[in-house]
Parts: C-alpha cells; sequence; structure tokens
C-alpha cells in the first residue's frame, strides 16, 4: 500500500481552474525516508518502513539509532511500516511527495483531538432535554437507559458519556488538489482527522482503484 | 507553518489587479460564471454595504441591490479569480463600515450620500 507519514499544518482554500474556492487541508509529507525493507524470505511479509520528521539525536535511544545508522538515515521522529509498497526503494531512499499526483485518492489516517470526559449531548449527538417551558435541571441528560425487571440490565453497547476524541480515525477518498513538489506539500481535499502540527498517515485509496480516481 | 502562511498569501491576486472601492460605493461587480460548458460575466450592481477579512486573502465584501422590490445580498470574495472587475459607478459617503441599517429601509431613505469628487483619491 502506498503511503507517507507527514504533519498536518492548517487549513486553508484554494483556487482551482475555474475559479472555484477548494477547502483543502495543507500537510507537509516529505521526504519520507526508507528505514527498513522487509521481505517475504526474511521476515515472512513484504513492507516498507519509512521514517519522517527531524528529531534531536539524544532523543533517540541507542537501539534506534543502530537502527537508523543501519539505513544512514539520520534522527527521525516517526517511523511506519508500510506492507506490500509498491515502489521499489531500498534502505536510505528518499520518497518524495510526487508519489501521489493530483486527482489521486487518498485515506487520511490521524489522531483526533481529544475532548475529555464529555456527555451525551456532545459526545453522541442526543438530544438533551428543553432549555425553557419549565424545565429545571434536565438539559444535557441522555434519558432511560433501560427498560423494567425484564430485561433487568444495561444493554451493552448503550451510548453513554464518556472520554471522547484522541482516537485513530480514517478519513477515506480524500482528493489530491495539488502536490508542490518543492516544499514537499500534499493539498488535500476536505478535513482530515488530527490537530494542526499533528502527524498523520497519507495513504492510496484502499477503497478506490487508481485507474478511477483518474476519469 | 510558514509554507502554509506563503499558501494563503498567494492565493491573493497582484496588488494592482485588487478591486479598489470603498463602502457606500455603488459597484458593478463582473463575475464570471460557468454554466454547463459556457462561460459568461454576469453583472451585479448595487451598494458596497460591508467589507470583511481587511485587504488579507480571505477578505470579501458584500454588495446590496433592491431587485424587484426585494433586497438581494451577494458576498464576494475579493480575491477570487472569477471577478473580471469592480467598476465604481458612484462614490458614496459612509460614516460607518458596515451600512446594515439599509436593509430596513426603502426606497428614498436607503440612499447613501454621494463623495465630493474634488478631494477623493478613491478606495482609501
Amino acid at each position: 500500500m502506498l503511503g507517507l507519514i507527514g504533519k498536518k499544518l492548517g487549513q486553508t482554500r484554494v483556487y482551482d481552474a475555474k475559479g472555484t474556492a477548494v477547502p483543502v487541508t495543507v500537510v507537509h509529507a516529505g521526504p519520507n525516508i526508507v528505514v527498513q525493507k522487509k521481505t517475504v524470505d526474511s521476515d515472512g511479509y513484504a513492507a516498507v518502513q519509512l521514517g519522517f520528521g527531524p528529531q534531536k539525536d539524544h532523543r533517540i535511544s541507542k537501539p534506534l539509532a543502530g537502527h537508523l545508522a543501519k539505513a544512514k538515515a539520520p534522527s527521525l521522529r516517526k517511523l511506519l511500516e508500510f506492507r506490500d509498497f509498491p515502489l521499489n526503494v531500498n534502505p536510505g531512499d528518499k520518497v518524495s511527495v510526487t508519489v501521489f499526483a493530483e486527482g489521486d485518492y487518498v485515506d487520511a489516517i490521524g489522531v483526533t483531538k481529544g475532548r475529555g470526559f464529555e456527555g451525551v449531548v456532545k459526545r453522541h449527538g442526543f438530544r438533551g432535554g428543553d432549555i425553557t417551558h419549565g424545565a429545571k435541571g434536565w438539559h444535557r441528560r441522555s434519558g432511560a437507559i433501560g427498560q423494567r425487571l425484564f430485561p433487568g440490565t444495561v444493554m451493552r453497547g448503550m451510548r453513554m458519556p464518556g472520554h471522547m476524541g484522541q482516537v485513530r480515525r480514517t478519513t477515506q477518498n480524500l482528493q489530491v488538489v495539488k502536490v508542490l513538489e518543492e516544499d514537499q506539500l500534499l493539498l488535500i481535499k476536505g478535513a482530515i482527522p488530527g490537530a494542526n502540527g499533528d502527524y498523520v498517515v497519507i495513504r492510496a485509496a484502499k477503497k478506490r482503484k487508481k485507474a478511477e480516481a483518474k476519469k | 507553518m510558514k509554507a502554509l502562511e506563503e499558501l494563503r498569501q498567494a492565493q491573493r491576486k497582484p496588488a494592482e489587479k485588487v478591486p479598489q472601492f470603498g463602502i457606500g460605493d455603488t459597484v458593478r461587480v463582473h463575475f464570471r460564471i460557468v454554466e454547463g460548458e459556457k462561460e459568461r460575466v454576469q453583472v451585479f450592481e448595487g451598494v458596497v454595504i460591508g467589507r470583511k477579512g481587511s485587504e488579507g486573502p480571505d477578505a470579501r465584501f458584500t454588495v446590496r441591490r433592491v431587485a424587484f422590490g426585494e433586497g438581494v445580498e451577494r458576498v464576494f470574495p475579493l480575491h477570487s479569480p472569477r471577478i473580471e472587475k469592480v467598476e465604481v459607478t458612484r462614490e458614496g459617503s459612509a460614516r460607518r463600515a458596515k451600512l446594515y441599517y439599509l436593509r430596513e429601509r426603502s426606497g428614498k431613505a436607503a440612499r447613501v450620500k454621494a463623495r465630493e469628487r474634488s478631494t477623493s483619491t478613491k478606495g482609501a
């Protein structure tokens, strides 16, 4: 699966050729450095380990430093494996954002913004109660969570308050609006999970063939 | 982060192409619209009742006109490539930045005083 590690810079909008304003997320996604190559013979499956993001040398543990030295790679912040990478690359190679082209469809994987402990209105979109009309202290509650003596228990999976956000999420089938090789930026249409400055994975769309994307 | 800001600024029109007009001016906005395959220029004439976003990349302005007895307002992005040009047909003198009070008025009361031409250096 073709993919890159990147850093979400933020959102803006650009004008396309027709003059329409397109909302885009700007991702700094390169160059990624190939750190390790796994093959069926040696590891049982084929994969490529990519690294991205500058890191201070003293923050790298000695075992990791040795691992990076094998690929003659600099200190990196993020290391991730991509199985069945379609390009023939070797450790030490750089992978540029140009592996994606304008019009391609990609999936964006990131960790959503953490919201902390949230109630049912925000977390699950419950309606809550009336604000006025004599309502008193019953504004953002969930209501009943069960029936009577039968079944006598709260059903599994009942939506309740709890921790919201800060989970890995994938947004599928986003279109690449522009690839800026010079700055190693990808402009991806729409929003992607995570806060600005977070690390995200941009990979070729899983549920769309590349040929289909080109039409 | 610098790259993002540069990208934002790059969406602006070159300074000489940015339309110059002030609040209260009556303008003709030449706006290109795409209908299927064809493209044509539509003119929207009215009074500029407000501007937002300063001169920045996201700047926009609101034009109000009364068409067939019904008030119509359109918001245009200042830097949109679809805006061919903005002609100022009449300069108005406004004492506030947003002329929202025009919405509640009609007929003669909904006029903006013309500006003295002599001293004006346009736009400002």
